[in-house]
């Protein structure tokens, strides 16, 4: 069913967030088409008809009341673990 | 009696203390430094707590269930005390802003956690050998592997540095490693315990476990971690309740696709000789056939990349975590703080996660896998309607050597391939020492159980220690 080009591994690596080196390309290459022609034997298996299984629990929505609760990590805490910070906010490069 | 409850009851009455309990933990952790089960020791918030409780014993009249019973926790629950770094270097310095609810329950009941295990990084791999920081080396034998992802806790479990550690099953993430280190470990019905405070891998199938040597320790832990968390709307209502009574003649079925000539001899021997033991208790233990559990580990390595892909997502190196010096842009803050902080097995999964859910792809992928994993439920549950419970080696091999596997993927995934059904169809699955091979590695013996039969699963194994 798939041969990986390292064309494909780009693009995955694109949708991804990974930078890559051209070493890593080349090793994952070859490590994505073994797993690829591993987890191919499954069309094998008949499913014509079969649901899929999105939940095993058999939870419904579970709800609960509309009401602001107060988290255990405050503003202070979570900002002190940013990278980069400046004047109360998390700092980063610039988008545009 | 088991540890964890011995003692809880000699801190109760004064016959030992918090204190003397948790020096005695660290001392244990830095006598066997050599196995690297630890990453971290939270030596100072220990004690600091052990005071504390040995002062509201005396005062307060406390009486926590684990009053004075140190543990460890692997290193991808979000814990006080030392980083929680998920054995990657994307969080290396990572300081938790809260702990999870079954870190927070246990230390309730007055646990106290000593330290924060190795773990394969992001809990993605079969062995601790995928962690950031280095292996872990197994408890009966320092050439082999320690089994993963949770190898840390199982060898410091079975090393009685403390009487029980926790660990996150995934894919058989408590099971393989409790299988490769002679000790008990158990992977819960899926929603039993709050996943609130762990580091996501896979949600669907993510359960919180423990290790222990012996099994109503592992009961007392496990009735004290379970429970419905608001925080966490997967779990289900309340259920566990440990049963004290044995179960009697019980069907079970030794699952025989999984005792072929590709099993190891010795592991299979192990496993029949326990099946002859449960037959001699008053159990039935019959041949039982799963056609389609043998393509489990193909939806396994489909469903939980894919979900993998999603969940490591987060780590953009924007809010937390490690971020790279070397960006120009946005994209690689992105794409640099990524390719820094994985390693090689987060990128394989990840990708393959990507490649599944893609556009041209999905059908014949992750929707064929879900499909899949319809048939293998239902094929349990046929089962179940004429057996208790299913009998069958918790790993193929015991404990292989160290860079035995790395260099090939798949071969490492194979040694997950008893353990991902149970994960798949969300049921509880128990890994019992079975036995040890001539070379003295330990044996495991998996028993599996329908959702919710926790309880009845160790009350099983429990009459099975006691000869």
């Amino acid at each position: 069913m798939s041969t990986i080009t390292t064309d494909d591994v780009q693009h995955l690596a694109q949708l991804s967030n990974l930078l890559l080196s051209d070493e890593e390309v080349s090793s994952l290459r070859d490590d994505l088409g073994e797993i690829l022609e591993y987890i191919d034997q499954l069309a094998e298996l008949d499913t014509t008809g079969v649901e899929p299984t999105y939940q095993v629990s058999g939870l419904d929505n579970v709800w609960r009341s509309d009401e602001v609760q107060q988290d255990p990590a405050t503003r202070e805490l979570l900002l002190s673990l940013a990278p980069d910070k400046a004047e109360n906010q998390v700092k980063v490069p610039k988008v545009l | 009696m088991g540890h964890v409850l011995k003692i809880a009851e000699n801190v109760l009455s004064g016959s030992s203390s918090a204190r003397a309990e948790v020096e005695k933990a660290l001392l244990g952790a830095k006598s066997n430094e050599q196995y690297h089960a630890l990453l971290s020791l939270t030596e100072e918030r220990a004690l600091k707590r052990a005071d504390e409780i040995d002062a509201k014993i005396k005062t307060d009249g406390f009486q926590g269930k684990l009053a004075g019973v140190p543990f460890v926790v692997k290193d991808n629950y979000l814990a006080f005390g030392a980083p929680t770094t998920a054995a990657s270097k994307i969080l290396e310095n990572f300081n938790a802003p809260l702990q999870s609810t079954v870190v927070e329950k246990l230390e309730s009941e007055g646990a106290i956690c000593i330290g924060k295990s190795n773990l394969d990084a992001f809990a993605h791999g079969g062995s601790t050998e995928n962690s950031a920081y280095g292996p872990t080396f197994n408890a009966y034998d320092m050439t082999k592997v320690a089994g993963g992802s949770s190898g840390g806790s199982a060898v410091v479990t079975a090393l009685d540095i403390v009487p029980f550690a926790l660990g996150t099953d995934t894919g058989g993430s408590i099971r393989q490693p409790a299988s490769f280190n002679g000790v008990f470990g158990m992977k819960p019905t899926y929603g039993m315990s709050s996943r609130f405070g762990v580091v996501a891998m896979a949600s669907s199938t993510d359960v919180m476990g423990c290790f222990t040597k012996s099994v109503d320790d592992a009961e007392l832990v496990l009735s004290i971690m379970s429970g419905r968390d608001e925080k966490d709307m997967t779990t289900l209502p309340d259920f566990f309740d440990i049963e004290t009574d044995a179960p009697q003649s019980l069907k079970i079925g030794l699952v025989q696709e999984a005792m072929g000539d590709d099993v190891d001899t010795e592991v299979r021997s192990a496993v029949e000789k326990y099946a002859e033991r449960l037959r001699d208790k008053g159990h039935t233990v019959n041949l039982v056939s799963m056609p389609v559990s043998k393509y489990a580990l193909a939806m396994y390595y489909i469903i939980v990349p894919a979900e993998v892909s999603s969940n490591l997502a987060r780590y953009d190196g924007i809010r937390y975590g490690r971020r790279t010096s070397q960006a120009s842009s946005l994209a690689e803050v992105y794409g640099r703080s990524r390719d820094e902080g994985f390693v090689p097995e987060n990128k394989r999964r990840i990708m393959i996660g990507s490649y599944v859910l893609s556009s041209g792809y999905f059908d014949a992928y992750y929707l064929q896998a879900q499909k899949a994993q319809t048939l293998l439920i239902n094929e349990f549950n046929n089962l179940f309607a004429d057996y208790d419970f299913l009998l069958l080696p918790t790993a193929p091999t015991p404990a292989f050597g160290i860079g035995e596997n790395t260099s090939d993927p798949v071969k490492m995934y194979l040694a997950d391939i008893m353990t991902v059904p149970a994960s798949l169809a969300g049921i509880p699955a128990l890994s019992v020492p079975a036995g040890t091979t001539e070379s003295g590695l330990p044996i495991g013996a998996q028993i599996v159980g329908p959702m919710r039969s926790d309880a009845i699963i160790l009350a099983l194994a429990k009459s099975m220690e006691e000869n």
